[in-house]
């Protein structure tokens, strides 16, 4: 089992989980998160002055998959994400020590689908 | 006096047309609020409506018991009234001819009551973000009692000796933003700079309550200086069709402003365009046609936006919410313009500025005014800024303003992050 983390480009989100969905993973956590990489934001001007250094607006997934998904789901999310510019986002790829489907108690494999 | 036996001097046109507006200019102050509001951090939100009910609040009493009859009570030497109307003794049904004939006294009463209250909940746009709740409240009762209320006599006021000069203030110019402007710059000064201040200063937290507020405060605007005419005829729809050209004009000219010096027309700087104009035309409204409005409307974005983008940061103060450049240098601005452009073709009742063929006379009386109410309103506000200091303090502590005014001076918080 293997948690896929992902931050990408808050517009790309619709196009990653349609590829997703496409490749039948249907479970997804998204959040907004606050963040900033080597890109160089659009700086924000108020009443004349700039905006300087603050830090941008991204989404993160958060995927539990079991092993056999792991690449269909890294393939979907870069197909969906990625337009080549700097600050398409990145993938992280965490060993999953547990998972306990909260409903039913079921643990392990059974629990992620 | 009893109500029914002054029925036959009233006017009921014109009484229905100042009620209206009295209640216009209300909404202008919970305007403000969403304004100032929306420009400040999330965890300041509260603080700022917080300020500006509790004016609403404070500055009606002060206004009915005492204020009101400091401004408008019997003169006393040129420099304020007497206390005669103090707890609106005699203030009732019948006009108060001096000021307002055809309509109730009290009718006038409760409209320059809702100025009384917008001026120094402007003033809070420079003190935003780091002023102790209690310190705001106690200078903000003390300012309206000692700078608002004799500022309005000398102006308005029958026997006000700025008035007896021939000042033209149709709306409130001088009395409302050069004034309050004034004070905003004082404050700024006395509380100096929020932590971080410039380098770490978050952006706005919610714009849309901006332009909802900078809505709300142009609507109320109608009722600002077309219901200065005191009465529902010719001269109030001039000052109606004059302020909202001056706004449309100033809102214009700041987004080609902003796109000429930052590339990209923006909604902060059309509203604060919209509202320096709203400002610039206010002490004109009453004296100016068409062109003149245009021409204020120009002006009143362009000395302001070299105000707030260019002047404050070389100088470094720290006037939050732009208090001093919108309303002072906008208030100013539309002060010496009436000297420029008021004629009496629009209002017999005024006098004939530089470019109407009066010469410079009235530019120069506008000048001296514009002048004295400065140095008053700096000098006084500043003086009372340290007395409070001296007794209570000013600002809140460092951790107090790093957590936000809501929770530390009102323990609640403006927006929750679980349902």
């Amino acid at each position: 089992m293997k948690l896929i983390v992902a931050v990408i480009q808050p517009d790309r989100l619709t196009d990653v989980l349609e590829k997703l969905e496409k490749n039948e993973i249907h479970l997804v956590t998204v959040s907004h998160v606050l963040g900033r990489g080597r890109q160089k934001g659009v700086a924000a001007v108020y009443r004349g002055h700039h905006e300087a250094g603050s830090l941008l607006k991204k989404v993160r997934l958060e995927i539990a998959v079991n092993d056999a998904y792991v690449k269909p789901t890294i393939e979907s999310i870069t197909a969906g994400a990625r337009t080549g510019q700097i600050g398409d986002g990145k993938v992280f790829i965490l060993d999953l020590q547990e998972c306990i489907r909260i409903r039913t108690g079921e643990t392990g494999g059974t629990a992620i689908g | 006096m009893s109500f029914l036996a002054a029925a036959d001097a009233i006017d009921k046109g014109d009484t229905a047309w100042v009620l209206m507006s009295a209640a216009l200019v209300m909404l202008m102050t919970p305007g403000l609020a969403f304004f100032y509001g929306g420009l400040v951090r999330k965890k300041n939100v509260l603080s700022i409506l917080m300020q500006c009910f509790i004016i609403l609040c404070l500055i009606s009493i002060q206004w009915v018991t005492f204020g009101y009859s400091l401004a408008f009570g019997p003169d006393k030497g040129g420099l304020i009234g007497g206390l005669d109307f103090a707890f609106l003794r005699g203030v009732g049904g019948a006009p108060n001819n001096d000021y307002a004939p055809g309509i109730p006294h009290q009718a006038f009463m409760i409209y320059q009551a809702m100025f009384a209250v917008i001026t120094p909940a402007l003033i809070l746009g420079a003190l935003a973000e780091r002023m102790k709740f209690s310190a705001f409240c106690v200078f903000s009762l003390l300012w309206a009692t000692l700078v608002y209320d004799p500022v309005a006599h000398w102006v308005w006021g029958v026997g006000g000796f700025l008035r007896g000069w021939g000042a033209l203030d149709f709306a409130g110019g001088t009395v409302v933003h050069v004034n309050a402007g004034m004070a905003a710059l004082a404050v700024a000064l006395a509380l100096g700079p929020r932590l971080g201040y410039p380098h770490q200063m978050s952006p706005p937290h919610n714009l849309p309550f901006a332009v909802l507020g900078a809505g709300l405060l142009w609507f109320g605007w109608f009722g600002f200086n077309a219901g200065s005419a005191l009465g529902s005829g010719a001269l109030a729809a001039n000052a109606f069709v004059v302020t909202h050209v001056a706004a449309a004009a100033a809102g214009v000219t700041w987004a080609i402003l902003d796109t000429t010096f930052t590339k990209a027309p923006t909604a902060l700087g059309m509203i604060t365009g919209v509202v320096a104009g709203l400002v610039a035309i206010t002490p004109a409204s009453g004296f100016v046609g068409l062109g003149g409005a245009l021409a204020i409307g120009v002006g009143a974005a362009a000395l302001p936006y070299f105000a707030v983008a260019f002047l404050k940061s070389r100088l470094g103060y720290d006037d939050t919410l732009d208090a001093f450049g919108v309303h002072g240098v906008g208030g100013i601005w539309g002060s010496l313009a009436t000297g420029l452009f008021a004629s009496k073709e629009i209002n017999p009742a005024g006098a004939d500025g530089l470019f109407a063929g009066g010469g410079f006379k009235l530019l120069g009386i506008q000048a001296a005014t514009t002048g004295l109410t400065i140095a008053f309103a700096f000098v006084a506000s500043y003086a009372l800024l340290l007395v409070v200091k001296a007794f209570m303090g000013l600002r809140v502590s460092e951790h107090e303003e790093r957590v936000g005014l809501d929770l530390t001076q009102h323990r609640e918080a403006g927006y929750t992050l679980v349902d």
